[in-house]
């Protein structure tokens, strides 16, 4: 559970060339079998991947057919009962504005919660007594154990209350500025963006920090002790023999939180007000997300092309989560077999 | 290095010895800091439950009016323990057995592409798995506690996956060598030696799986559905979750049925919790003796 961006691929096992010479030279049918059996598990797991992606497709492919891909990227209102009135008319299932409130929540999320991870990854690699450092690690994984629904519940009773005063004053102080007002243009009723990158801030946190732990443990001990034996002090020596050769590391720890941020469907749909309509450019406005506009509206789902519509968003989703990993795993494994 | 040494040269040495300081204490409260929002977290959580907490919320179903007070989740408690077993089922096998295949057989370009796509997968937002198995299984046969167990299923693979291979390889090879050296086929090697010497650490990935599939509501939504009537244990109707009924009660309103919430919050964080530390002490039997 704690780290799901480990770095190069280990090789596989491999026994000495002599003990294979020796094993039995024709396999027998158990033996077979059991290969069989291994290799079927590994290749289930490329049929479910393939499978998701086709069937996703699958569902979706009436709305897209019907209204076309354009006319859901290009538009940012999303209402349902306009589609029954008129079937020939202008796409009513926009979904720029979900596209908007994944990116600013996890926008914001990601820019609270990265140099946070890197300080507690520090922190945990190199400041802690060495006795606490693994339950300090386990501590920050037991953040991401705590259940999605149990924070978004907490983040609406806990978090949205103490967030308030701090969000009213923001947007009195701020609201008067030029370019920078509209973003922190008050009211805040509570449920917003702001709250939902709160949230998720926490949530992507372990992740964050995990990954980094392991970029960071890969810088070499001998340039390490080259540091400190010039007469570095101890920040000196994060700075030069750590930090400065894990930038792409942290980078890819970044896009592999933003890829959790993104699927993260249920606190977010507690938290965020989910208002479907448009594009809000204050922080404090209420939105909804692609993850959230699925969860609240597929099992009532009940307008011409409303469920297919919900699964085109599910392809974004799906789509974009593919990208973010994808590139986020290469850029860990690059540093990986740079760095070793 | 030369670089180095003119890097640290800048700066007298007592304000270097206070940079160095002050960022430490930094650190040093950054860690207390995020400690402090995981005790808000979990305090607040069992503040709330514990006084919502009584008998009858774990032996009674919700009251039919959600406003009332009273009742409870067993119904949620049960559903989440039979979708989760399901999941567990199909899950442990599929897992365990394509981490054998990574670590024991895959030494070629199949075996990249799973791992590769093994990752992937993990990296799928749970809500997708929950429309993809709406539109495996739910189109066709309705909602259900085996379709929510197919998706708690599709979310536990990578993750056992993952866990599974890295403990295989941590077998030291002489045990495999040894084990082939005196004849004994590759199947029986890896069934009597890695697997036996890897179980505590296998047990250790499927419980952090079971963990992680026990607070998972999304996919359960669009799968199960839930059912707060009565108490449903036959998996193929639509069956309520303790996730599923947080989420409801949650986002209800009702005074009552938020109490019920937070006791329902208690119920899973604990069963969560109580997962994860056992997993961890599991675990950590295995490298000590390793």
């Amino acid at each position: 559970m704690s780290a799901s961006g480990q770095a190069a691929a280990p090789p596989p096992v491999t026994v000495g060339a002599e003990a294979r010479a020796l094993s039995r030279q024709r396999p027998r049918l158990g033996d077979l079998t059991f290969r069989a059996l291994v290799s079927g598990s590994g290749a289930l797991i490329v049929a479910i991947f393939l499978a998701i992606g086709i069937f996703i497709l699958d569902e979706a492919w009436p709305a897209i057919s019907h209204y076309g891909i354009g006319s859901f990227l290009s538009g940012s209102r999303w209402a349902p009962s306009e589609a029954a009135l008129n079937l020939e008319g202008k796409n009513p299932y926009g979904i720029l504005q979900f596209v908007y409130g994944t990116v600013l929540t996890s926008a914001i999320a990601l820019l609270l919660a990265v140099p946070i991870a890197v300080g507690l990854a520090l922190y945990i690699t190199e400041i802690a007594p060495s006795l606490i450092r693994r339950p300090l690690a386990y501590v920050i994984d037991i953040l991401a154990s705590v259940p999605s629904v149990v924070y978004g519940f907490w983040g609406i009773f806990a978090l949205i209350p103490a967030v308030k005063p701090v969000a009213n004053d923001l947007s009195d102080w701020l609201h008067s500025i030029p370019v920078v007002g509209p973003i922190f243009a008050g009211p805040f009723f509570g449920p917003s963006y702001f709250v939902a990158a709160l949230v998720l801030a926490i949530m992507v946190l372990p992740i964050v920090t995990a990954i980094c732990r392991e970029v960071f443990a890969v810088a070499p001990l001998a340039e390490k002790e080259a540091a400190l034996a010039l007469g570095a002090t101890r920040w000196e020596m994060i700075k030069l023999a750590i930090l400065k050769r894990s930038r792409v590391g942290i980078f890819g720890a970044a896009i592999l939180g933003l890829g959790r941020a993104f699927g993260e469907t249920i606190a977010v749909t507690m938290v965020i007000g989910n208002s479907v309509l448009g594009i809000t450019t204050s922080i404090f406005g209420q939105g909804a997300t692609m993850p959230s506009v699925i969860a609240n509206e597929f099992t009532e789902a009940t307008e011409p092309f409303h469920l297919d519509s919900l699964f085109v968003v599910a392809l974004c989703l799906l789509v974009v989560s593919l990208i973010v990993n994808t590139a986020g795993k290469l850029i860990i494994s690059r540093v990986g077999t740079r760095i070793a | 290095m030369a670089q180095l040494a003119s890097d640290i040269a800048g700066g007298s040495l007592a304000g270097r010895h206070r940079k160095n300081r002050l960022m430490s204490w930094l650190l040093t409260a950054l860690m207390a800091g995020v400690v402090a929002i995981l005790v808000w977290v979990l305090a607040y959580v069992a503040l709330k439950g514990y006084s919502a907490l009584n008998w009858t919320f774990l032996t009674d179903t919700p009251p039919g009016n959600p406003s009332d007070p009273g009742g409870g989740f067993a119904n949620g408690i049960v559903g989440s323990l039979i979708i989760v077993g399901i999941a567990t089922v199909i899950a442990v096998p599929v897992g365990i057995g394509a981490a054998i295949y990574l670590s024991e057989y895959g030494g070629d370009r199949f075996a990249g592409l799973v791992r590769f796509l093994t990752d992937v997968t993990l990296g799928i937002p749970t809500i997708v798995v929950g429309a993809f198995v709406y539109a495996v299984w739910v189109l066709n046969f309705g909602f259900s506690g085996y379709a929510g167990g197919l998706a708690m299923a599709v979310v536990m693979v990578p993750l056992i996956v993952r866990a599974s291979e890295e403990m295989l390889r941590l077998v030291p090879n002489d045990l495999r060598e040894a084990s082939l050296a005196m004849g004994v086929t590759r199947a029986r090697t890896t069934l009597s030696v890695v697997l036996p010497a890897a179980t505590s650490g296998l047990i250790t990935g499927v419980m952090l799986a079971v963990a992680r599939a026990m607070g998972e509501t999304a996919p359960l939504l669009l799968t199960t559905l839930g059912n707060d009537l009565y108490m449903e244990s036959d998996p193929n109707h639509r069956m309520s979750t303790l996730s599923l009924q947080i989420f409801g009660s949650a986002t209800a309103g009702f005074p009552d049925a938020l109490a019920r919430a937070w006791a329902g919050a208690l119920t899973l964080v604990a069963m969560v919790l109580i997962l994860y530390v056992a997993a961890r002490l599991i675990g950590r039997r295995n490298t000590a003796k390793a």
